[in-house]
C-alpha cells in the first residue's frame, strides 16, 4: 500500500515542484502542479487497474485458476467479477491519492468529489476489463510483466498526464486521440479543475473539443468492447 | 446411451498441431466404482481426465458424466463432479477454511449446511485443528489432503483424481487411500483416478491402460495380471547373455536381460527351478520367483516398461506445454 502510493505521489512531488517554475501558468489560474494532481489521479486508477489482471495469471501461476475454471459457475460471471474486484482496487488507490489534494493547492468541493469518484470507478473498469482481457491470453508471470510495460508505459505518456495535449507533432497527436486513457484523463482533470472545455487544456478531436460527458462516452465505449473480450476469452479458456 | 453409467466415453479424439494426445479411446465407467488409467507420463491420461472434467474441448468424440454431456452440459457436469488436480489448485494466500468456503460458495453448497460439510470434510482429512492456518504454511501432503476435502464438500457423484499421491511420502499415500476406499464405501462416489504407481492400481476395480494416447487393454488388475501367463523368473548369472541364449536353446524360453538379470515367464516357475538348477550350464548366482505383477503386464502389453521415463521425458514436455492450461483461437 505505501509503495503503491509512494510512486505517484513521488512524479507529483518532483515534476509538480521542478517543472512548475519552468513552465509557468499552463492556463489562467491553472499552474503545473495544479494541471498535473488530476493526471496523477488519473494515472494511478489506470495503471493500478491496468495491473489488475496480474491476479489471472497469479491464480494462473498457482494453479487456483482451474479451480476456478472447472467451478458450476458462469465464465461470463468470473471475468466480471475479476474485472469489478480489480476497478475497485484501483478506486481506492485514486481516492488515497485524491487525500493530498490540499497540499497541491487543489481545492475540491463535496460536489465534484460526488462526481469525480463514479468517473474514477467507470475508467477503472474499462482499464480493469483491458487487463484482465489481456492477462487471461497470457500463460506466465514474466511475459504479463513484458506486456504490461510495453503497453501501460506509452498508454500513459501518451495520455496526457505530464504535459498539454495541445500542438503536438502530427504522429503524436493522432496516437495521443487513439488513446482511450487520454479521454479518461481528461474527464478526470476537467473535474477537478472546473475547467471550462473551451480552455487551451481542453482535447481537440476533428475540430470539436470534448466534454466530460463525450469523453465518459468514449470510456465507457471502450470499455464495454474490452469487458466483452474478456468474458469471451473466460468462456473459451481451455 | 445407457443409463448404469456414469461416464461414457465414446471415440475420444483430442490432437494438438503436432501431437495426438487421446487417440479414439471409448470406455464406460459404472456408478461406484473405481477406475484407473494407467500409463506413463505422455500416454494422455491427463488430456482425458480434462476432457471429461470440461477443461478441454475433445477434438472429436464423445463424452458424458451422469447423462450430461461434457461439451454441451458443462454446467450440469461441473456441478456433479469433484477434483483433485496433478498440481495443487489452492488460494495459498487463504487459510483453509477461506478456501472451503469459497469453493462452497461457488459451488452451491446451502449456507445451513455449510459449515457443518466443511468441518466434517476437515476432520476426514485430519486438518481440523489446522483450518485458520495459512495455506502456504502446509507441507505437500497436507495441501493435497486439502484438495481431497476441498473435492468431497459438494458430494460430487464422481471423483477425478489426477496422480493424487505424486510425491507423497508412503504414509500419507497409505492414509489417503484409506480415505478413498472408505468414501467409495459409504457414499458410492465413482472414483476415476490416473496413476502411474502400479501398487495404487490394485486398488482398483478395473484399468484401463494407455500408451501413446491409445487404450491398449481394459482389465481387472487380476485379468491384467492373468494375460502375463504365469510366474516371473529373475535370475543372476555370471554371464547373462550366455543364460539368455541357453535358455532359449534348452527350453525355448525367450528371456528378456534388463537391469542385470535374465527374466522371463513360466507356469509353475516352483517346480521349474529345481530342474533348472540341475541342468543348467551357465554359473547362477541368485534365483527369484515372484507373481506377475501389473508392471509384468504392462511390459508384455507395450514392450517397455511403465518407468521408462528417460526416453519420454519430451514427449512428457510436449503434452505439458499443449494439454494444459490450453485455450482455443
Amino acid at each position: 500500500m505505501v509503495t503503491a502510493l509512494a510512486f505517484p505521489l513521488l512524479f507529483l512531488i518532483v515534476f509538480g515542484s521542478g517543472l512548475s517554475g519552468t513552465m509557468g501558468m499552463l492556463a489562467p489560474g491553472v499552474d503545473f502542479s495544479k494541471f498535473m494532481f488530476p493526471g496523477i489521479i488519473g494515472m494511478t486508477v489506470l495503471m493500478t487497474s491496468f495491473t489488475s489482471g496480474v491476479s489471472v495469471v497469479w491464480d494462473r501461476e498457482f494453479g487456483f485458476l482451474k479451480e476456478v475454471l472447472v467451478a458450476p459457475i458462469s465464465r461470463v460471471a468470473v471475468a466480471a467479477g475479476k474485472t469489478l474486484g480489480g476497478a475497485t482496487i484501483a478506486l481506492i488507490q485514486g481516492t488515497l491519492i485524491l487525500l493530498f489534494a490540499p497540499i497541491f493547492g487543489v481545492m475540491l468541493s463535496p460536489g465534484i468529489l460526488l462526481k469525480l469518484l463514479p468517473v474514477m470507478f467507470l475508467v477503472a473498469c474499462a482499464l480493469s476489463a483491458m487487463g484482465i482481457f489481456l492477462a487471461s491470453r497470457i500463460k506466465s508471470m514474466e511475459a504479463h510483466q513484458a506486456v504490461m510495460q510495453l503497453l501501460m508505459f506509452p498508454m500513459i505518456f501518451l495520455s496526457g498526464v505530464f504535459f498539454p495535449v495541445n500542438n503536438l507533432p502530427p504522429w503524436m497527436n493522432v496516437l495521443v486521440k487513439i488513446n482511450p486513457a487520454t479521454y479518461g484523463i481528461d474527464s478526470i482533470r476537467q473535474l477537478v479543475l472546473g475547467a471550462q472545455p473551451t480552455t487551451s487544456l481542453g482535447i481537440t478531436v476533428l475540430g470539436h473539443t470534448m466534454s466530460v460527458g463525450e469523453d465518459l462516452m468514449v470510456v465507457a465505449a471502450f470499455g464495454l468492447v474490452m469487458v466483452i473480450l474478456a468474458m469471451w476469452s473466460f468462456s473459451t479458456q481451455e | 446411451m445407457s443409463n448404469s453409467h456414469i461416464i461414457e466415453v465414446e471415440h475420444l479424439v483430442k490432437s494438438y498441431a503436432d501431437l495426438v494426445a487421446v487417440n479414439d479411446i471409448s470406455f464406460s465407467v459404472d456408478q461406484g466404482e473405481i477406475f484407473g488409467l494407467l500409463g506413463p507420463n505422455g500416454a494422455g491420461k491427463t488430456t482425458v481426465i480434462n476432457i471429461l472434467c470440461t477443461l478441454s474441448k475433445p477434438t472429436s468424440g464423445k463424452a458424458s458424466i451422469s447423462g450430461f454431456d461434457v461439451t454441451h452440459q458443462q454446467g450440469q457436469v461441473r456441478q456433479c463432479i469433484g477434483l483433485v488436480f496433478q498440481d495443487p489448485s489452492l488460494d495459498e494466500r487463504l487459510t483453509a477454511l477461506e478456501n472451503l468456503k469459497f469453493h462452497s460458495m461457488v459451488y452451491n453448497i446451502p449456507a445451513s449446511v455449510r459449515k457443518e460439510r466443511i468441518e466434517q470434510v476437515l476432520r476426514m482429512v485430519e486438518l481440523w485443528e489446522r483450518r485458520r492456518d495459512i495455506v502456504k504454511t502446509f507441507s505437500g501432503g497436507m495441501k493435497r489432503r486439502l484438495e481431497l476435502a476441498r473435492g468431497l464438500l459438494h458430494h460430487p457423484k464422481v471423483l477425478f483424481l489426477d496422480e493424487p499421491t505424486l510425491g507423497l511420502d508412503p504414509q500419507t499415500r497409505r492414509r489417503l487411500w484409506d480415505f478413498i476406499l472408505d468414501l467409495r464405501r459409504r457414499e458410492g462416489t465413482t472414483i476415476l483416478l490416473t496413476t502411474h504407481y502400479m501398487d495404487e492400481a490394485e486398488y482398483t476395480d478395473r484399468i484401463a491402460v494407455m500408451d501413446y494416447g491409445k487404450l491398449i487393454a481394459l482389465d481387472s488388475p487380476q485379468g491384467l495380471k492373468s494375460m502375463v501367463g504365469g510366474d516371473m523368473i529373475s535370475l543372476n548369472t555370471v554371464d547373462d547373455q550366455r543364460a539368455q541364449a541357453e535358455l532359449q536353446e534348452r527350453y525355448h524360453i525367450k528371456a528378456r536381460c534388463d537391469g542385470g538379470q535374465v527374466t522371463f515367464e513360466i507356469a509353475n516357475g516352483e517346480r521349474f527351478i529345481p530342474a533348472l538348477i540341475k541342468e543348467f550350464d551357465t554359473d547362477i548366482l541368485s534365483i527369484s520367483l515372484r507373481r506377475p505383477t501389473l508392471d509384468d503386464a504392462f511390459l508384455k502389453l507395450t514392450g517397455h516398461r511403465l518407468r521408462d521415463e528417460a526416453a519420454r521425458s519430451e514427449l512428457k514436455e510436449m503434452v505439458r506445454q499443449h494439454g494444459r492450461y490450453r485455450m482455443r483461437h
